[in-house]
């Protein structure tokens, strides 16, 4: 399937392939692995900029398996957008010691296609360590938000004598990864910006064979150990990897490098791969901002076996037993399981009759999945967008949380159409490729795990015990009360910031502001003594619910200006805000703070908190143009409310 | 395939890379006589080329070709 075109053609004789040549797959081979929507069609109408919907049609467009002159094409057009009518801005610097100009087209369409309208910069051949030092340079004045560091083997290490004695090894690894280190420490002191790693793309031919790993001076093994110390580095230093050299060995490293243009042009990523970088890359950028998916759904005919359940029974149905196309759906079903224990939530969207769709997971020999694995199980005759909504309600999940599998294709088109946000993978006909696709899509990347992520499955299936927990309890005091919940909350808790940083960017719901932090962002308002970061946990009788709160706060004089409050819908109706206000008055107090000043900011998505602060009374202190409010609460005249939760201070 | 028909499909590649419609190439046309056609879109013109007759130019050849002539024998010569 991830044919190399490059590699093909030339077993096929010119005779051949003149007659062939119409047909032959001009587009890239690395992109149809992807879930790229197929080919355009020939006559496919380009929007022009005075297009109303520019901008959501070029995305469109950017969705298919482009061919390399119409990345080109749709290039041009998306530098006509207006800068409001795009989605998210983003700064991108490459830093290289190769040419990379070429890259740039490829990423802003990748761009487009992830909503994202980015501005590339890339500097002259060569001169990637003075941008960073000179204040004056291009690179200065540009200010990224993002800097990817791609460098080639040959700048790292140089075309000199082979290493031969452990030192000299040593020597050389050392060399090359202190000089990418220097780079990314610059950038990072320089900009405070986020930064990517591309590993080193594995050009170097062995000069053994199977047994290089005896050389472990040659270049193949050097490039191989100093892509397992950028890994290793990656999570201690918080930088994210770009796996290019997991890509050339998935695809050929002749689909990503063409020789000749790295001795032309010193081009070492293709032109040709110029769309499947910034697929890559635009999958990295998509994970450091947490726009990355929670939950996999999954259609049951003909998706997680073969035939179907209702006309073929449990007989019928292919399921394992040794067939190619029951193996397939049994080692697919393996692959679904894997990533919910990694922490991905399954739900189940079937057309069915639902004692028919349940069948198979009561009493098939051969299913992997069990019904407690799937956390939201929708089968009826309803239209699958509308159990969609029903299902990203259940789970309290956004919409754009959710990649939905389907094998029929009017399903995926019925979907994406009245959905847009929901992630839709063109799934290829033979269900052995769908593993890989869902995984070359990167729906699911995540730049660190954290404990939560493990757990995250278990606190969605005991959320639904808490659901009829309550449905049993005959008063809402009464269920409180037997929820035995503790609030544990920390100020500036570093270890866990990645998953603090995790929902600041997932959280689209309960979210005041809705504003965006990356890591580094986040640490440095826990390191400022004039803001507050306050992370809350919630445990009840029934298990951890992680981290499932977060409110920043600024110091201004004797007030505190609320910047940010967001919480996990996970956690709704139990008194969680009251005792997060709580704790946030107290701890403002300790700063010398008389008043808080909080603010509501509406989105499309928030609109369950625009009388968050009303609710805790807060009074209103005026409105700003485009919905929104400004609140204001005197410390003196505030007591704390009598609540069902404990609440304990986690000593760093 | 003929030199013509090889030389329009060649005027379609050039004319997506650089953007211009309007690009008219005969046998003789050099790069310098096209605007747009500058280093970079040079190689993207040959990954074009390439991707568009499923074949691969050698890097000697490449750095004789003079004109789109050159180019156009190449291709044919596969």
């Amino acid at each position: 399937m991830p044919q190399s075109f490059l590699e093909n053609r030339h077993e096929i004789s010119p005779a051949v392939r003149s007659k062939l040549s119409p047909t032959l797959p001009h587009g890239l081979p690395v992109v149809s692995r992807l879930d790229f929507l197929p080919r355009l069609k020939p006559q496919t109408i380009f929007p022009q900029p005075e297009d109303p919907e520019f901008w959501s049609k070029l995305r469109h467009i950017a969705g298919h398996q482009l061919r390399f002159t119409e990345v080109l094409k749709l290039d041009r057009l998306i530098a006509k957008i207006s800068p409001q009518a795009a989605g998210l801005k983003l700064k991108l610097a490459i830093l290289s010691s190769a040419t990379t100009e070429h890259l740039a087209a490829g990423l802003r369409v990748a761009g487009a296609r992830h909503n994202m309208a980015i501005e590339v910069y890339t500097h002259a051949y060569g001169s990637a360590l003075q941008e960073l030092n000179d204040p004056e340079s291009g690179l200065a004045a540009f200010h990224p938000d993002v800097v990817l560091i791609a460098f080639p083997y040959p700048h790292l290490f140089g075309s000199g004598a082979l290493a031969k004695t452990p030192g000299s090894i040593r020597d050389n690894l050392a060399f090359a990864s202190r000089m990418l280190q220097n780079l990314r420490e610059l950038a990072f002191e320089k900009f405070g910006c986020a930064i990517i790693q591309q590993t080193i793309l594995p050009t170097q031919p062995p000069l053994v064979g199977n047994h290089e790993f005896q050389l472990p001076g040659a270049p193949a093994c050097l490039t191989a150990e100093l892509n397992e110390t950028l890994r290793q580095q990656s999570i201690d230093q918080k930088f994210a990897i770009l796996a290019i050299d997991e890509a050339a060995a998935a695809d050929g490293l002749a689909a990503w490098h063409d020789r000749a243009l790295w001795h032309r042009a010193k081009q070492e990523i293709t032109p040709a791969a110029g769309l499947a970088y910034g697929e890559m890359v635009l999958q990295v950028i998509d994970a450091q901002r947490g726009r990355t998916a929670k939950c996999l759904v999954l259609d049951l005919d003909n998706t997680l076996w073969g035939g179907v359940i209702g006309d073929d029974g449990l007989d019928g149905i292919s399921l394992g037993q040794g067939s190619g196309v029951g193996e397939s759906f049994v080692a697919f079903q393996t692959y679904a399981k894997h990533l919910s224990e990694r922490g991905i939530i399954l739900a189940v969207c079937s057309k069915n009759d639902e004692e028919n769709a349940l069948l198979p997971f009561q009493k098939h020999p051969e299913m992997v999945l069990r019904r407690e694995d799937i956390s939201s199980f929708v089968a009826n005759w309803t239209d699958k967008a509308s159990n969609l909504r029903t299902i990203a309600k259940h789970l309290n999940i956004g919409l754009d949380a959710l990649v939905f599998c389907d094998d029929n294709p009017f399903e995926r088109e019925q979907v994406r159409d009245a959905i847009p946000e929901i992630r839709v993978p063109e799934l290829p006909e033979d269900p052995s490729f769908w593993p890989e696709t869902l995984a070359a899509a990167g729906y699911f990347e995540s730049i660190s795990l954290t404990a939560d992520d493990f757990s995250r499955v278990a606190q969605y299936r005991l959320n639904a015990e808490r659901e009829n927990l309550k449905s049993s309890s005959s008063n809402i005091d009464d269920y409180l009360r037997n929820l035995q919940m503790e609030l544990k909350w920390a100020a500036a808790d570093l270890v866990n910031v990645e998953r603090i940083t995790q929902l600041i960017n997932k959280t689209n719901q309960f979210n005041l502001t809705t504003k965006r932090y990356d890591l580094a962002q986040v640490q440095s308002m826990m390191t400022n003594p004039d803001s507050l970061v306050l992370s809350f946990r919630l445990l009840d009788r029934l298990g951890d619910n992680g981290i499932i709160c977060i409110v920043i706060g600024h110091k201004s004089g004797e007030e505190l200006l609320i910047d940010s409050w967001l919480m996990s819908c996970r956690v709704l109706g139990r008194g969680v805000e009251k005792a997060t206000l709580g704790v946030l008055a107290a701890k403002a107090a300790a700063l010398g703070v008389r008043q808080l000043r909080g603010r509501y900011v509406p989105t499309d998505k928030n609109k369950m908190v625009a009388e968050h602060y009303e609710n805790l009374g807060f009074v209103a202190a005026g409105e700003n143009i485009g919905g929104e409010t400004l609140w204001s609460l005197d410390l003196a005249e505030y007591t704390m409310p009598d609540l069902f939760i404990r609440l304990t201070q986690v000593e760093q | 395939m003929t030199d013509d028909e090889i030389l329009s499909k060649v005027t379609a590649v050039v004319r997506d890379v650089v953007g211009d419609d309007s690009v008219v190439l005969t046998m003789d046309t050099s790069a310098q006589d096209v605007p747009g056609w500058d280093s970079m879109a040079h190689i993207n013109i040959i990954v074009a080329l390439e991707h568009e007759f499923g074949m691969k130019f050698k890097t000697a050849s490449l750095e004789e070709a003079k004109n789109t002539g050159d180019l156009v024998h190449l291709i044919k010569a596969g």
